[in-house]
């Protein structure tokens, strides 16, 4: 039978581990707020830039830029954005077995976050860069990364670019994606993309921008130099969004598996007591037991 | 007739307001725009764009990015914005020092690149703040 010390022992120790589980949820809720924070104030970025790049679409022809040429080969660059810590779920099993699945011999990997690059480089998988973005995300961060993909892109060393990641639907719901980012689909530039849920869905959404009016704009020096500068910008963006999307994620799962880490906590706190309580009276019984037993033998 | 200027980062919208004129880093030179100017797209480089509301003039540092000018607004689409108030000179002139140091020891290509353009911009940063500060 164990003793009484030993119980209270263990149930404040369950305590200790309740509170820091609650506090992790709360600190994941607030990040996984700034966040979402930080994808739709972006939108106004977005709306700016596809109405440029929809005003050049019509001016330019469909392969004006080497971004969106499509090329055969099977050579492909995997971007996998997984998280950096752990304690948060099924995420990071989840988007990695979907990445394991569809990667094959002629796959290279580029990791953003540190779980990624630890099961990739266990797995001996072809890892060709590995980059570090902090949280919060700032977009200076993400830069390196889009323009790291884009040379290796045009340097032939691969014919598509997809990126892993971790696409928010709801709080309580992420699900494992993997997008092409290159070649870029004409028809999708300057378009939303449908997986863009965190930014969106906000009823204070700046409007959308008006266009030129009559005539269209004028581009200098030419469409084709706007197009340059326009298609990279709009690339690094999507990274960015897709980067956010994964944090968000991140938050909102650790912040449901903390919440259940600290119902469990409780709820053993509960059984704990119980048998405490029960340990307890146990003994006093077996006390006055004794003492009733003494009493009778002194008589 | 005033019109918008709005000045967006993909992080977050950093200026919009009513103004009388504006100059802007354009690739090719400087940009003066004005009110009722014809409907244009063009490329910003990383420098300084000057903007005047009510006779007062103000400065912002910016990156690189795109311009898009319509009847009635001016958009600038850029991945980095300060304004002269934020631009902290400590803050820069260490950036600077950091992107220096980061110089020397060997790089790849890539990190070279950004490692300059890096410098680039505190550079603009720096410039603007300096210029400011003989005018007062």
């Amino acid at each position: 039978m164990p003793n009484t010390r030993d119980i209270r022992r263990r149930i404040k120790s369950v305590k200790n581990t309740a509170q820091i589980t609650k506090a992790m949820q709360l600190v994941a809720a607030s990040k996984m707020k700034k966040a979402q924070d930080q994808a739709t104030s972006g939108r106004h970025y977005a709306d700016l830039l596809n109405t440029v790049l929809n005003n050049l679409k019509e001016l330019t022809e469909e392969d004006a830029h080497p971004l969106l040429e499509t090329r055969a080969g099977d050579r492909e660059l995997m971007v996998v954005v997984t998280t950096d810590k752990g304690l948060c779920g099924a995420l990071n099993t989840n988007l990695m077995r979907k990445v394991t699945d569809q990667g094959g011999e002629q796959t290279s990997y580029v990791t953003v976050g540190a779980k990624g690059r630890q099961t990739l480089s266990r797995l001996k998988r072809d890892l060709v860069a590995d980059f570090v973005v902090h949280d919060p995300v700032h977009f200076a961060d993400v830069k390196p990364v889009g323009n790291f993909i884009m040379d290796r892109f045009l340097a032939g060393e691969c014919n598509r670019v997809t990126v892993a990641f971790t696409n928010f639907v709801n709080t309580l719901s992420q699900e494992p994606l993997i997008e092409t980012l290159l070649p870029i689909n004409p028809i999708d530039l300057g378009r939303d993309r449908e997986f863009l849920g965190v930014g969106q869905k906000e009823e204070d959404l700046p409007e959308k921008p008006e266009g030129p009016g009559e005539g269209g704009f004028l581009f200098e020096p030419s469409p084709e130099k706007v197009l340059d500068m326009a298609v990279p910008q709009y690339l690094n963006y999507e990274i960015y969004q897709m980067v956010l999307e994964s944090r968000a994620s991140e938050h909102s799962a650790r912040m449901v598996a903390m919440k259940s880490a600290t119902d469990n906590a409780n709820d053993l706190v509960k059984d704990l007591t119980l048998e405490y309580n029960k340990v307890r009276q146990a003994a006093i019984t077996n006390e006055l037991l004794e003492i009733s037993t003494a009493m009778k033998a002194l008589e | 007739m005033p019109f918008t200027l709005e000045i967006v980062t993909p992080e977050k919208s950093v200026f919009s307001d009513e103004v009388d004129g504006v100059v802007l880093p354009g690739v090719e030179g400087e940009l003066g725009v004005l009110p009722q100017h014809t409907p244009l797209v063009t490329t910003l480089a990383p420098g300084e764009l000057r903007y005047s509301k009510d006779g007062k003039e103000t400065d912002f540092a910016v990156g690189e990015g795109l311009i898009e000018i319509t009847g009635t607004t001016v958009s600038v689409l850029t991945d980095l914005a300060v304004s002269d108030v934020e631009i902290d000179e400590a803050v820069v002139e260490e950036a600077l020092q950091r992107a220096q140091d980061a110089l020397q020891e060997k790089l790849g290509e890539e990190e070279i690149a950004a490692v300059e353009a890096s410098i680039q911009k505190s550079l603009a940063q720096l410039h603007l703040k300096r210029k400011r500060r003989r005018h007062l």
